[in-house]
């Protein structure tokens, strides 16, 4: 009967390439309001700024002391490096906590009631949060440079650490988005945090090195691509890289591993966030 | 625009387990009318609301608005319409001034026109004060404003209001009712829910009741009311004696039908138009019958009544404040 009865308003589809300008404009409106919320509620910044400097602290002067390196070198040096690997790893749980805080609100319906982008509320929220690690990465050095740690290779290998540093935490956003579509609530997001990523970050080489620790976990370490990670950073900041004399193709090439989980994990998680966020919002 | 009607839904059905939200709901609203959707918790309105705004799939059935249909045409639905939900959709961590311009340009105005509109709605709304407070601190009814006002950043053409005035203080309550009634004014078309039958009364040019989803009756309020009987006059006796001798006198003044009688309660109803004028003549007619009165009160039609005439059962879920 509708069809009948109605014949199509003129209103017609976008070309293609409008409404990819509109998608990034979506995305660019959606970025700022993150972001703007972080600036009228800093606490929101404590996973990365007060963490880390916690977790510095902590390891340089109470376990550090006890930790022998293989092959020497001071521990705040290999430190740093792998706060690197642990911290942009915890932009997984981060961003779980606001796409499940926002899934909870009303907000996202009325986005969708919108003619915005579908990918813009995902896209704008791992692009907030990639802007946050940048602020958790500045904190990470100046903490770092005030316990001795120091870059001793060229601006230009620094740069590329930190490039592969935020390649990693983007695609750890995108596996937090998808963590985010399936848990129930922000808290349930929280405790994937203490549950999943502080042992994955401690499985690995961030803190202590894998060589102490039994066969099937030290492989599971190696592995591991916060490890790859670290020993990316300390490859590139220069200064000893305990990891590099471990046969496994990670600890041999960090710096691939790190492109290759990132683009694996991006590859994985991000088309199946979108389709997350569309199966849960079309019931 | 060609199409007959604004809304158009025919045959919507949705299901949630075994919860059949929708059961085959048709509605049809003009260009420009206010529709009021009518019924409790759990009748459907909401669940109409999200089909017709593209956020939920129906199971079957067919829904088009300005002749787009809402499941193969979204995106075009999306840009005339807007929607004001149950619940706030808002950024708590924002100012309020901030939500807006947000919606504005993910509606598709330039930051400039998005800043002019928000300006002009905040003050509409009597928000200007709190525009640039975070909503975290505003109160409940500013918060709906608010969310009122974010609907209308892009001028939509279609309104969608699920339970607007839900929670509302009076003040809050008037001014929604006053932007519905200037938005109307202006062309829009409005379809509203609500569980309350003075404001579908008030608002809606027609009203759509619904039931366990379906539309059971659908006509002007006065129609409605026809149908329901208007204005009541209630009396409880001092005696049960007496209930025949007041049902006598009160079926004189009644508009149709016999009184309905309650030997429990000691009480007699019937429909009176004007009653009010009417009721020093039946309080004189009584005495002089000696009938003595415990009570007597004017009761309107309430969606309770609605129910109990369409239906011939009891809305389950109102407050006892609706009862009355």
């Amino acid at each position: 009967m509708i069809a009948a009865t109605i014949s199509p308003a003129p209103l017609t589809a976008q070309p293609a390439l409008a409404r990819a300008w509109w998608g990034v404009k979506d995305t660019w409106v959606l970025t700022r309001r993150s972001i703007a919320r972080i600036a009228r509620e800093p606490e929101q910044l404590m996973d990365v700024t007060v963490q880390p400097v916690i977790f510095v602290l902590l390891f340089t002067y109470v376990f550090g002391s006890a930790i022998r390196l293989p092959g020497g070198g001071s521990y705040h040096q290999y430190l740093i490096s792998g706060m690197f690997g642990m911290s942009m790893a915890g932009s997984a749980p981060g961003t779980a906590v606001g796409i499940t805080t926002d899934m909870a609100s009303g907000l996202i319906d009325r986005f969708r009631s919108l003619p915005i982008a579908r990918s813009a509320v995902l896209a704008g929220r791992a692009l907030s949060d990639l802007s946050t690690q940048l602020l958790g990465i500045v904190v990470l050095c100046a903490t770092g440079l005030a316990v001795g740690w120091r870059i001793h290779n060229g601006v230009a290998d620094a740069l590329l650490a930190l490039l592969l540093s935020l390649l990693f935490a983007f695609a750890m956003t995108w596996a937090g988005a998808c963590a985010g579509m399936v848990l129930r609530g922000p808290e349930s997001a929280q405790a994937l945090g203490f549950i999943v990523f502080l042992p994955l970050g401690f499985v690995s080489n961030a803190f202590v090195p894998t060589q102490g620790m039994p066969g099937w976990l030290r492989a599971f370490a190696n592995w591991n691509p916060i490890s790859a990670l670290a020993a990316t950073c300390r490859d590139l900041f220069g200064g000893g890289n305990p990891s590099s004399s471990i046969p496994a193709w990670p600890m041999q090439h960090p710096e691939l591993a790190v492109l290759a989980w990132s683009v694996g994990l991006i590859a994985v998680f991000a088309p199946t966030a979108v389709w997350l966020y569309r199966r849960k919002v079309m019931r | 625009m060609t199409s007959a009607f604004a809304i158009e839904a025919a045959g919507l059905r949705k299901s949630f387990g075994s919860t059949h939200a929708l059961a085959g709901l048709d509605l049809q609203v003009g260009h420009g009318e206010i529709l009021g959707m009518l019924g409790p918790n759990g009748a459907g309105k909401t669940t109409t609301i999200r089909v017709l705004t593209t956020l939920l799939r129906p199971d079957g059935g067919r829904a088009a608005v300005y002749g787009h249909n809402v499941v193969d045409a979204a995106a075009q639905v999306r840009r005339l319409i807007g929607l004001t939900g149950q619940y706030a959709a808002l950024d708590e961590y924002l100012t309020g001034r901030a939500n807006l311009v947000m919606i504005g340009q993910l509606g598709r105005l330039s930051g400039r026109a998005a800043r002019l509109r928000a300006a002009e709605l905040l003050t509409q709304f009597d928000l200007a004060d709190a525009a640039d407070r975070g909503v975290k601190t505003y109160s409940g009814g500013m918060r709906r404003r608010l969310d009122l006002a974010a609907s209308l950043m892009t001028r939509p053409q279609i309104l969608f209001l699920d339970e607007p005035t839900t929670g509302l203080d009076p003040r809050s309550r008037m001014v929604t009712w006053t932007a519905v009634r200037a938005l109307a004014a202006d062309g829009t078309t409005v379809l509203l829910t609500t569980q309350h039958l003075d404001e579908a009364d008030q608002l809606a040019d027609r009203i759509a009741v619904v039931d366990h989803g379906v539309v059971i009756a659908d006509g002007t309020a006065g129609q409605l009311k026809a149908r329901i009987g208007g204005e009541r006059v209630a009396l409880t006796l001092a005696a049960a004696a007496d209930l025949q001798p007041a049902a006598r006198i009160l079926s004189q003044y009644g508009d149709e039908g016999e009184p309905s009688v309650s030997q429990a309660d000691r009480t007699v109803q019937a429909p009176v138009s004007k009653a009010a004028r009417r009721l020093p003549e039946i309080v004189r007619d009584l005495d002089e019958a000696g009938v003595a009165l415990d009570d007597l009160s004017i009761r309107h039609p309430s969606l309770d009544d609605v129910f109990l005439t369409l239906t011939g059962h009891a809305s389950a879920n109102l407050h006892p404040a609706e009862s009355e």
